[in-house]
């Protein structure tokens, strides 16, 4: 203890830990741009390698001299090196083209759909918490009574249902049967109540099950037998000393699933008919219009890196172990 | 799978009657020619939209009813686990071996390949599988071998990552280092020693691979992006079915119940083989 003083410079404990901290911090944002790089660099590979962007755009009755006006409208008769260059002087300056379906710029249409992608993924995310946070530590605490048989059945049938196929049976039952709901649309309430369920129905299975599971672990470890056999009541045992301890993975999935609703966006989307961007990717990918099917492949590319360097940042901070390591 | 892991498995609750499901789905989809009782393409208009036998206009020719083109929506679940199953095992296998060999080269030699290889990882991580799969079909064209390459390729990390950590401990321990030691080269060490001791964890992650390359192809179908129309797939069902919800819920109802009892069953058989092969027993 006589180590530990209140003084940040390196040498004592406390300045060794935050300048780990500090190392660890920069370390991790320096490897997130260079995925962000090799991000872009898929999102760009993609097109080309797929053969000639031309041969999808062009009717298949269309002259060489067609072909040859397209191509150098869309700047595709210049050297790969150079459009590849071009390409990431223009993401810097923000540039990521412009649609060939919409004639628009594709950053332009990121952003009239993202509102609508934003709204739907967080009420997804907070819905997916308030229900799978007790449920996981209820399961946890109750470990083989019925209580938990009854949970881990319900997030077992949540992790193997697809999506869009509870999106159907939704509309189904809710706008079909009960005409209580909405089956599509967006602007009001009731219609994102059936959208957002639908898209949180994964994430609560499988943020339920890796708190139960991280639970059930810490709950066998000794200093938590410890505060048992000294007379803690179960409860200050789980929420004062076990769920701190067991909270560090979970975060990692939390932070993980908030990037995967965006992925799983693209369906509940389409499902019902829902103005995000995973219907603009869809409607890019059925359209062939491949700048925006680049652009809309690297925003979601983006939002990972970030979700998961956001993650790892609070892992760093929030875990003393992960934060002395470095 | 010994005959001791097999027992071990067995005994875990719920894995003995989803194991049995799994066998009856892998029978229908071999022997789908045989037990169909119709062509799944076959189009008859004048029983178009028939409901399922046991309601008032339904017939016994057409237990679980027909769609909106009139084909028997039985043959063509029948069918459609053909196509699950083969992309499900398809893919696992692909990735796997993929993750594998990346996991073990990476944890074995460490240095920079292994800095490389884990870097790539998280450059995977970034694109979900299904917007890489969605953004190549588009490219591609759509096809039953475009989806399997794609979804075998992007789903590669988990095994590596598992392959991984298992090796940097193993490489440590003395059949290794003894190994090495006599001289036996790097790639037979990995491949008689490092291999068969990383095959029981990366099990569990292929029969859960199974299960959600299932579930990608039926909604890259669902999207008209999977496996061409010609070929009856659980997705596309669904996605005929979508249309029709107001009047004939069968058409949609009946594939995704299949898709959900395939899942649940590989699910609740991957849950097992996992606790049967983890030395954390009191996870269960």
């Amino acid at each position: 203890m006589a180590e530990v003083t209140l003084d940040s410079r390196p040498g004592t404990t406390i300045g060794r830990a935050s300048s780990g901290a500090g190392r660890a911090i920069v370390s991790k944002i320096i490897s997130s741009v260079i995925v962000l790089f090799l991000v872009a660099t898929v999102a760009f590979g993609l097109v080309r390698i797929s053969g000639d962007p031309l041969a999808l755009l062009l009717p298949p009755d269309a002259t060489k001299a067609q072909a040859a006006q397209l191509a150098a409208e869309l700047g595709l008769d210049r050297p790969l090196a150079v459009q590849y260059i071009d390409y990431l002087g223009g993401l810097v300056r923000g540039d990521l083209g412009t649609s060939i379906y919409f004639d628009q710029p594709v950053l332009s249409l990121i952003g009239e759909r993202l509102p609508a992608t934003i709204l739907l993924a967080l009420t997804a995310f907070v819905l997916s918490l308030i229900i799978s946070l007790p449920a996981g530590i209820i399961a946890g605490m109750h470990r083989g009574k019925v209580t938990d048989t009854v949970i881990s059945g319900v997030i077992l049938i949540g992790q193997s249902t697809p999506a869009f196929w509870v999106g159907i049976v939704f509309i189904l039952i809710f706008a079909v049967r009960l005409q209580v709901l909405p089956a599509a649309g967006y602007g009001s309430v009731a219609n994102l109540i059936l959208p957002a369920v639908t898209l949180s129905i994964y994430s609560i299975a499988v943020v339920a099950r890796v708190l139960r599971t991280s639970l059930v672990e810490e709950l066998g470890v000794d200093y938590i037998r410890t505060g048992v056999a000294k007379g803690l009541r179960p409860r200050e045992v789980v929420i004062g000393h076990a769920l701190r301890n067991a909270s560090l993975p979970v975060i990692t999935v939390v932070g993980l699933e908030l990037g995967s609703l965006l992925g799983g966006a693209i369906l509940t989307e389409q499902v019902f008919s829902w103005p995000g961007i995973g219907r603009l990717t869809v409607e890019a990918i059925s359209n062939r219009d491949f700048p925006l099917v680049q652009g809309t492949v690297l925003f979601f590319g983006t939002v990972f890196v970030i979700v998961n360097l956001l993650v790892d940042l609070s892992y760093a901070l929030l875990d003393p172990r992960v934060r002395e390591s470095r | 799978m010994n005959r001791q892991l097999l027992r071990r498995v067995l005994a875990e609750r719920l894995a003995a009657p989803s194991i049995i499901v799994l066998l009856l789905i892998v029978v229908c989809a071999v022997l789908a020619p045989v037990i169909a009782p119709d062509d799944p393409n076959a189009q008859d208009l004048l029983v178009r939209l028939r409901p399922p036998a046991w309601l008032g206009d339904g017939s016994s020719a057409h237990l679980l009813g027909t769609d909106n083109l009139g084909r028997d929506i039985l043959s063509r679940l029948i069918y459609g686990s053909r196509v699950s199953l083969f992309v499900g095992l398809a893919v696992a296998a692909i990735s796997g071996t993929i993750g594998a060999v990346i996991g073990i080269v990476a944890g074995f030699r460490r240095g920079w390949i292994d800095r490389v290889l884990m870097r790539l990882a998280d450059v995977q991580l970034a694109f979900p599988s299904i917007l890489l799969a969605l953004a190549v079909v588009a490219f591609f064209g759509n096809g039953l071998w475009v989806v399997i390459i794609v979804l075998g390729v992007t789903n590669w990390v988990a095994y590596a990552r598992v392959a991984r950590s298992s090796v940097l401990s193993l490489r440590e321990r003395d059949f290794v280092l003894e190994a090495r030691a006599i001289g036996v080269g790097p790639i037979m060490i990995m491949r008689r020693h490092l291999l068969p001791n990383v095959l029981a964890p990366l099990l569990t992650i292929a029969t859960l691979n199974v299960a959600s390359a299932i579930i990608v192809e039926s909604a890259l179908s669902f999207l008209g992006l999977g496996v061409p129309a010609d070929i009856p797939t659980w997705g596309s069902m669904l996605a005929d079915g979508q249309l029709y919800l107001g009047t004939s819920w069968w058409i949609a109802v009946f594939p995704g119940c299949a898709l959900m009892i395939t899942a649940l069953a590989i699910n609740i058989t991957g849950d097992a083989i996992r606790d049967a092969t983890d030395p954390k027993a009191y996870r269960r």
